[in-house]
């Protein structure tokens, strides 16, 4: 061993680092020149953390404060605490004793699960799990070994605890040893606490991003002030696609207030003093729009290129168990459904926006973004600078849900700044949001199932119709795109023969993640010919799954538990249950929901959720993320639709983009099962099970099936 | 110059009278805690008192305000003292926290008028706030908690 890791640690914020065994380039710390660091009180840094960095993730300065740099992106799903607790529960400090900062573009932060520093796919505890105890374990013991060489004592002698070091009655706090430990060798081998010795992990704690969240405090993009700052609104082309083709700003640039207007490839650009002077601008121009490929594309158009495609054959081999044709072909009875799901928006509450000021030597970008190094070359390409020039500073994101991958919006405020010389933050209105989404691609699912001459489900074929995302934005797919056979993979019921087939057809426009993705439509596939062919078996639902998870404990614990809490079978009078299963992001979960209809309308009273995520960091913040899943899957279920007409999307406003309200929220019961496995996501999936576990609810109550989403208006008349 | 009343400070605001008291309170007094979420007032985020009324601030014109008290998430308390504040952080209710400046101002609002609410008069006050995060449970917990430590304050 050499010297190497001390000069690469002194180095560290200003060039090359090697970081637990990997190389770091290009790293530069968050800085924001000319202006002061904010909301430090409130538990989240907005500027650069001060004191002695002792690795990628933590810092510690002399008056003892504890800065440990993010590197996923706030959007409620918890990060900002989660992952602090995982150093904190080896580094031995208090929760609330951490400040939060967000980290710069760098390879350390590069999410191997994702491929890049990326916020999705619900795994920011699973990549930190191991690396950020590690991280906590080694500055521990970098600390240790300072104290012990200035006391001379064996670094065995030594105790940390509440961000001290203690020994023989002798006190040094973390802060009086930050710049020496700092330069002590990065240990390689460390011992991670076992779960029996955990003292932070597992248990409930608050949250480090709340007190600014309930003072205003809080930094959203749409929060960012720069001195000098001028505000941009964008005039978008009405049909999906459509390019400007004239523009007469004549009107618009005698506005009061305005600056500059410039015609973009995102569209027209209305930079003036303050955003209500650019809207205002806005609706003076004279914009003539070529509206490109999708000037005819409608909801009508959509389902036929789906059926169409799905006609033509059954596509891409994703899994394949026994012989599926052949067992189909004997099979008696045979069930055949086919599933349909509508585009949908995002519509986090913080519209989209972006602020940008770009230099002649760089640019700085504020912005509430998942995806920063996507963010940093997109503003690089827009600016004309090179990407290292490009400093990505992360705000809180005041909804994410997966729309925050894309990155749509950043390059009009870039090109914004730069043409008017001055720091520009850009705001999409909340039209501007709902007709510009990436939606979350529609799906056509071809299901067939079949039970075998001793009565047995011996056969089961599920064809995916759909758009691939990440054929999109994560290019070149080869094969099938893992993104859209979700949960399908997973099926988990004892089927001998079991094929899951995947074609993509896409319809003309960019469609996105959304939070649980390929779940969503393939849980209300399967789960509700789960109870489909359970029906046709003439078996209790729940009782036709538990047989054919006799292999899968897991399942079954959360399924058993699920319909004990619910009182499966035992609904008051006038109510009806369904119930649906799922493991996604390794995380197992079940619910049921009860509802009751009335002259034919739908009421949902109550849902009760059964969750394994294996080892919980923050029982409570899991738990709200159970319910924020919920309650997104039942704005999803019950009206959930995006539609488009002549290429134009019809959904503007909250007024025609129906969300769950206080006062429609079901009665909502999650229980947390205690778990020793590795930890699994938990913001996305359960939004998946509630529009399957309703719809097979309106089947015990009526006798239909909804195989259309949303339920919406569908009759829900009982069959006679 | 239309001169008003924010937290108890007067103050002049060079701005067209049409101005939405939202953007006023974010572009040119910088006061970001009050949100834009919809522009028209379907959402709740821009939620301010005017006079002690819930009010959404972005479709009241800066003419309308003149003369009127407006108080904003910032000046509901300095401390985060404020019982709403309190119980909101007791029960950890924020998750992406982009509409809690309007869901607490609500809140506020509704414990001024009714000191004791049912669940029926918070989903009355509540249902004009959006929260797509989902937090409604925690909302309604946490007024019920916010009334008892109202009760509390003012019973020492």
């Amino acid at each position: 061993m050499t010297d190497a890791p001390d000069r690469s640690r002194r180095d560290f914020v200003n060039a090359s680092v090697a970081v637990g065994g990997g190389l770091l380039l290009g790293l530069a710390l968050p800085g924001r020149a000319g202006r002061p660091a904010q909301g430090s009180a409130a538990g989240v840094k907005s500027g650069a953390p001060r004191g002695s960095q002792l690795n990628a993730w933590l810092k510690i300065a002399g008056d003892n404060s504890i800065t440990i740099i993010v590197d996923r992106s706030e959007m409620g799903q918890g990060v900002y605490t989660a992952l602090p607790m995982l150093i904190a529960e080896e580094l031995n400090v208090d929760v609330d004793a951490i400040q939060v900062a967000a980290a710069p573009v760098g390879d350390a932060y590069i999410n191997p699960g994702n491929g890049g520093q990326i916020t999705g796919t619900s795994n920011s505890v699973q990549d930190a799990w191991e690396k950020l105890r590690r991280c906590g374990a080694q500055a521990r013991i970098m600390l240790i070994s300072a104290a012990a060489k200035h006391w001379r004592i064996d670094p065995a002698e030594c105790q940390a605890m509440h961000g001290a070091i203690r020994a023989h009655g002798k006190v040094l706090t973390y802060g009086q040893l930050a710049a020496a430990a700092a330069l002590e060798p990065i240990p390689e081998n460390v011992k991670l606490r076992l779960k029996a010795e955990f003292q932070i992990i597992g248990k409930s704690a608050a949250r480090i991003d709340s007190p600014g969240k309930v003072d205003g405090s809080a930094e959203f993009g749409l929060d960012v002030q720069l001195p000098g700052m001028l505000y941009a609104a964008i005039a978008q082309s009405p049909v999906l696609g459509g390019q400007v083709k004239t523009l007469d700003s004549g009107a618009a640039e005698k506005m009061p207030g305005v600056r500059k207007v410039l015609s973009t490839d995102s569209g027209v650009v209305v930079v003036a003093d303050h955003f209500w002077q650019a809207l205002q601008a806005r609706k003076t121009l004279a914009v003539t729009w070529d509206p490109g490929s999708n000037a005819r594309l409608d909801n009508a158009a959509i389902t036929a290129l789906l059926k169409k495609t799905a006609a033509a054959g059954v596509g891409l081999e994703a899994r394949a168990d026994g012989d599926v044709v052949q067992a189909l072909k004997s099979a008696q009875p045979r069930v055949n459904a086919s599933y349909e799901l509508p585009l949908l928006a995002h519509a986090t509450m913080e519209p989209m926006n972006c602020t940008a000021d770009v230099k002649a030597d760089g640019c700085d970008l504020y912005v509430g973004t998942q995806v920063q190094q996507v963010a940093q070359a997109t503003a690089a390409a827009a600016a004309g600078l090179a990407p290292a020039q490009v400093r990505v500073h992360t705000t809180l994101l005041g909804g994410g849900f997966g729309r925050r991958l894309d990155i749509d919006f950043i390059p009009a405020a870039v090109e914004a700044s730069k043409a008017a010389g001055a720091p520009v933050k850009l705001i999409w209105t909340r039209e501007d949001d709902m007709t510009h989404d990436t939606y979350r691609p529609p799906a056509l699912e071809e299901v067939s199932g079949g039970f075998d001459a001793a009565g047995k489900f011996s056969a089961f074929m599920l064809h995916i119709i759909s758009p691939s995302i990440t054929a999109r934005m994560f290019p070149p797919v080869k094969g099938v795109d893992d993104s859209v056979i979700e949960y399908a993979i997973n099926f988990p019921y004892d089927v001998p023969n079991v094929a899951v087939t995947y074609s993509r057809q896409e319809i003309g426009i960019d469609v996105g993640y959304m939070r649980s993705v390929s779940h969503a439509p393939n849980c209300f596939a399967i789960e509700s010919f789960m109870d489909e062919m359970a029906a046709a078996a003439a078996k209790n639902p729940y009782d036709f799954r538990m047989e054919l998870l006799h292999k899968k404990p897991r399942h079954r614990r959360v399924l058993q538990l699920t319909a004990e809490r619910a009182r499966w079978g035992r609904a008051p009078a006038g109510r009806h249950q369904g119930m649906a299963l799922m493991e996604g992001y390794t995380t197992h979960l079940a619910q049921v929901a009860e509802i009751s209809i009335a002259q034919g309308a739908l009421k949902v009273h109550k849902i009760v959720c059964v969750v394994d995520c294996g080892q919980m960091i923050n029982p409570r913040i899991v738990e709200s993320q159970i319910e924020s899943g919920i309650i997104f899957g039942l704005s999803a279920a019950l009206w959930g639709e995006v539609t488009i007409a002549a290429g134009r999307v019809q959904q503007t406003n909250f007024n025609n983009y129906r969300l769950l309200r206080g006062n429609e929220m079901p009665e909502i019961d999650v229980h947390l099962v205690e778990s020793d496995e590795p930890p699994g996501g938990i913001g996305e999936p359960a939004v998946a099970l509630v529009a399957p576990a309703i719809c097979n609810a309106i089947f015990a109550a009526t006798g239909k099936r909804i195989r259309r989403l949303p339920i919406g208006s569908q009759n829900l008349l009982r069959i006679a | 110059m239309t001169s008003i009343t924010v937290n108890n400070h007067v103050l002049d605001v060079d701005a067209a009278a049409d101005t939405p008291l939202l953007w006023v309170l974010r572009d040119h007094l910088s006061m970001t805690g009050t949100k834009y979420g919809c522009g028209m007032a379907l959402c709740g985020a821009c939620t301010v008192h005017i006079d002690g009324v819930a009010t959404r601030s972005c479709v009241l014109p800066l003419r309308a305000v003149a003369g009127k008290s407006i108080t904003t998430i910032e000046g509901l308390s300095s401390d985060r003292s404020h019982a709403v504040q309190k119980a909101w952080l007791q029960i950890d209710v924020p998750q992406c926290g982009y509409c809690q400046s309007g869901q607490i101002m609500s809140a506020a609002a509704l414990l001024n008028a009714i000191p004791h609410p049912s669940d029926e008069d918070i989903d009355a006050a509540m249902s004009g706030n959006i929260c797509r995060c989902g937090t409604y449970p925690r909302i309604r917990k946490a007024i019920h908690l916010a009334a008892q430590l109202l009760d509390k304050a003012s019973t020492k």
